[in-house]
């Protein structure tokens, strides 16, 4: 147990994200079952006026998570010093084994109420709130993620136990512990700069296409998918490697610090901004014919299109630049 | 996008004005929010200051101090051992040192004595520090008289009295000729407190500890890292400390601010209800309440920042000091080096505005969705 003032303030916030949701999740099922938009009656009123409430928390949650989800990985961080051989957030997470499954859960979670978001925005356009039960649906699978993310958050800082000095013996028990080494497992690298930039080609052009034209909108949501996995494969494999121009230190959360000009932020925020936005396409293709919302979806697909296309490619010429600019050359 | 904007900025100015009409309201709760948020950050910057301050203390101690345990004890530790150690591979220097402490029974005041290694160091002279000067009142030239373990009196020429810049390390500090210091503590030759051990290679320290641990098996190597690592969790663990028991004053604040919240006046429904007659949407007032939330959050956030950073840096916390610093009778004085980082914002930001936000998202919502007549009529 550690009773860091961070660790502490992520506690709460994962106590306040696990109540909102069990809220928002409750009317949700409230919602998914007596929802009938041809009844005037009080009741159905009463659940009208509480999408207002669901959408309000869960669009709170986003913003939390978004934030939590990089307060976690500095905290990681920051904690280092008290584990002995972590040398960043990769060794601390690696302290007990719930560092990584929360910070995987709390990137998809971020994802997932980002889609969520976005489903929500074209149904409130329509006038007959043509994807409720989408909505609540998709809702009903955020929630228990959610909860399981708070859950392995407390468990992942009850399970920490700073090296301390003991009575007994000092250094030695440095010694006995073993060390978390940050060592990263990470593929060959022109492999992966291979996969990464014809994965980047292939999502930038279906990106374009369905922009001008409107079709291939699947195409584009799975490469936007699919890319999103290996960037962050690219990242640990290479992309790392030319901001620190060093062969051999993998880490992906150095790159947020102040050394490297915390370009971390900047390739996170495109590469999670391009995913939210990308893969908010693929979930409102199927709605492109739904009654009201016809001429809706196209439009607010178009943006969402330019905005993951702008995110992406964004990344893609860091990632370039770096490539040349850096003092390190991977390849001869 | 232009017109989203222009609307952003629209039901701002409105929140502003209304805000401005109901001060009193909003005045008693932003100085609640201002209070806990001023309590929270003190905290914090204090904290996070300590732990540099610790830090760069320990910039000049040694990597690895060995010491001797005797049933458990802490025991003098033999010469032979530290001819021993140097022969380990990849020491560079042992250096056995001597110090102790001091009972003045004048004062109540422990001193830290230490024996000079610099071999000019002239006997019946002393170098102390400034805290032991003033309780002494002592000055260059005076002579301080201790009284050794075989009760026979020893007078010290002080020779130099230690800048108090250096105060936090060297307060409580007399710094003696080793010959002093046997006699004074009737110390057996031979024979050192600890050892301080330098290893070229800093990667190579928990290998030589444990070496040393194995050769010596009665020896208790401890490396600076691990000093450092235990002076950053007791911090931690004092400011989590403090910040538990300030928690229900947190916890008190937000049942306040829901309060508050929930108690719309007559006049606030009547104005949500003619806003919404005149044709504002459910989702403009739920803007409305947004801001009005941001404005009153950031508001006691900053002022609350800048307050706590004037009572922790320039009045040197006097509301926490006692707690976090703990207490002795040569206690230094020091001034705190302001450190505030985004991460210290960040933290209080989540520990503060955010359980505020959620406090306020049941009733602010409720107070958007009244039907129109309903609230004129109230």
């Amino acid at each position: 147990m550690i009773l860091q003032p961070a660790a502490l303030a992520l506690q709460l916030i994962a106590l306040l994200v696990s109540l909102m949701g069990i809220f928002a999740g409750y009317y949700g099922i409230k919602i998914l079952g007596h929802w009938d938009p041809a009844s005037g009656s009080e009741g159905q009123l009463e659940l009208e006026r509480r999408t207002y409430l669901v959408s309000t928390i869960m669009s709170y949650i986003l913003s939390f998570e978004l934030m939590s989800l990089f307060l976690f990985i500095y905290t990681a961080d920051d904690l280092h010093s008290l584990f002995t051989g972590a040398m960043c957030a990769a060794g601390t997470l690696a302290v007990n084994s719930f560092g990584y499954p929360t910070l995987i859960l709390k990137i998809l979670n971020f994802l997932l109420a980002g889609v969520w978001l976005i489903v929500n925005h074209a149904d409130n356009r329509g006038y007959d709130y043509p994807l409720i039960r989408v909505k609540y649906r998709l809702l009903n699978l955020v929630v228990p993620l959610l909860l399981l993310e708070s859950g392995l958050l407390f468990a992942y800082f009850a399970g920490l136990k700073p090296d301390i000095i003991t009575s007994c013996c000092g250094s030695l028990f440095s010694h006995e512990s073993g060390s978390f080494s940050g060592d990263l497992a990470s593929l060959p690298h022109l492999a992966m700069q291979i996969a990464f930039f014809s994965g980047m080609a292939i999502t930038l052009a279906s990106g374009l296409f369905f922009y001008l034209r409107g079709r291939t909108g699947y195409l584009f949501s799975i490469a936007v998918t699919v890319t999103f996995l290996i960037a962050i494969a690219s990242i640990l494999s290479f992309i790392s490697l030319y901001f620190y121009e060093l062969p051999t230190h993998h880490c992906p959360f150095c790159l947020l610090q102040k050394e490297y000009g915390y370009i971390g932020y900047l390739l996170y925020a495109t590469l999670f901004g391009g995913a939210v936005t990308g893969i908010g396409v693929g979930v409102l293709m199927p709605f492109r014919k739904v009654g009201s919302l016809s001429s809706i979806v196209p439009a607010i697909q178009r943006r969402l299109t330019l905005v993951a296309f702008v995110c992406y490619l964004m990344f893609t010429l860091v990632t370039i630049w770096k490539m040349i600019f850096s003092g390190l050359k991977l390849v001869p | 996008m232009k017109r989203a904007v222009e609307r952003h900025l629209n039901i701002l100015e409105f929140t502003l004005a209304s805000l401005l009409r109901r001060k009193v309201k909003n005045l008693s709760l932003l100085t609640m929010y201002l209070l806990v948020i001023f309590m929270l950050a003190s905290l914090v910057f204090f904290v996070t200051a300590l732990k540099r301050e610790a830090a760069m203390i320990l910039n000049d101690a040694p990597d690895m101090v060995v010491q001797r345990l005797v049933a458990g004890r802490q025991d003098l530790v033999p010469a032979e051992y530290a001819a021993e150690i140097t022969r380990i591979r990849g020491v560079t220097a042992v250096r056995p040192r001597l110090w102790g402490y001091y009972y003045d029974a004048l004062n109540g005041a422990n001193y830290t004595v230490m024996a000079s290694d610099d071999p000019n160091t002239t006997s019946d002279k002393a170098a102390i520090g400034a805290g032991v000067a003033k309780v002494r009142n002592l000055a260059v030239g005076d002579l301080l008289p201790l009284i050794s373990y075989d009760k026979a009196p020893l007078m010290l020429e002080i020779g130099t009295i230690f800048p108090s810049a250096s105060d936090l390390i060297a307060a409580d500090m007399i710094v003696i000729s080793p010959r002093d210091f046997h006699q004074l503590f009737n110390f057996p030759s031979g024979q050192a407190t600890d050892l301080a051990v330098s290893v070229r290679n800093a990667k190579e320290l928990p290998t030589v500890a444990a070496k040393i641990a194995v050769q010596f098996p009665d020896s208790r190597p401890i490396l600076k890292s691990e000093i450092l690592r235990t002076y950053q969790s007791v911090f931690d663990w004092r400011g989590g400390m403090a910040l538990l028991i300030l928690a229900s004053s947190l916890l008190s604040f937000i049942i306040f601010a829901w309060d508050k919240a929930t108690g719309l006046s007559a006049e606030e429904r009547k104005e949500i209800g003619i806003l919404k007659s005149i044709g504002w949407e459910t989702s403009d007032v739920l803007l409305l309440k947004f801001w009005e939330g941001i404005v009153i959050s950031l508001t006691a956030f900053l002022l609350g920042v800048v307050l706590a950073y004037g009572h922790v840096f320039f009045l040197s916390a006097p509301l926490f000091a006692q707690v976090l610093k703990g207490w002795s009778v040569i206690y230094p004085n020091f001034k705190l080096v302001p450190v505030v980082n985004a991460y210290q914002l960040a933290v209080l930001f989540f520990l503060t505005v955010v359980p505020y936000t959620t406090a306020t998202i049941i009733p602010c919502w409720r107070a958007a969705t009244i039907d129109p007549d309903a609230a004129m009529r109230y």
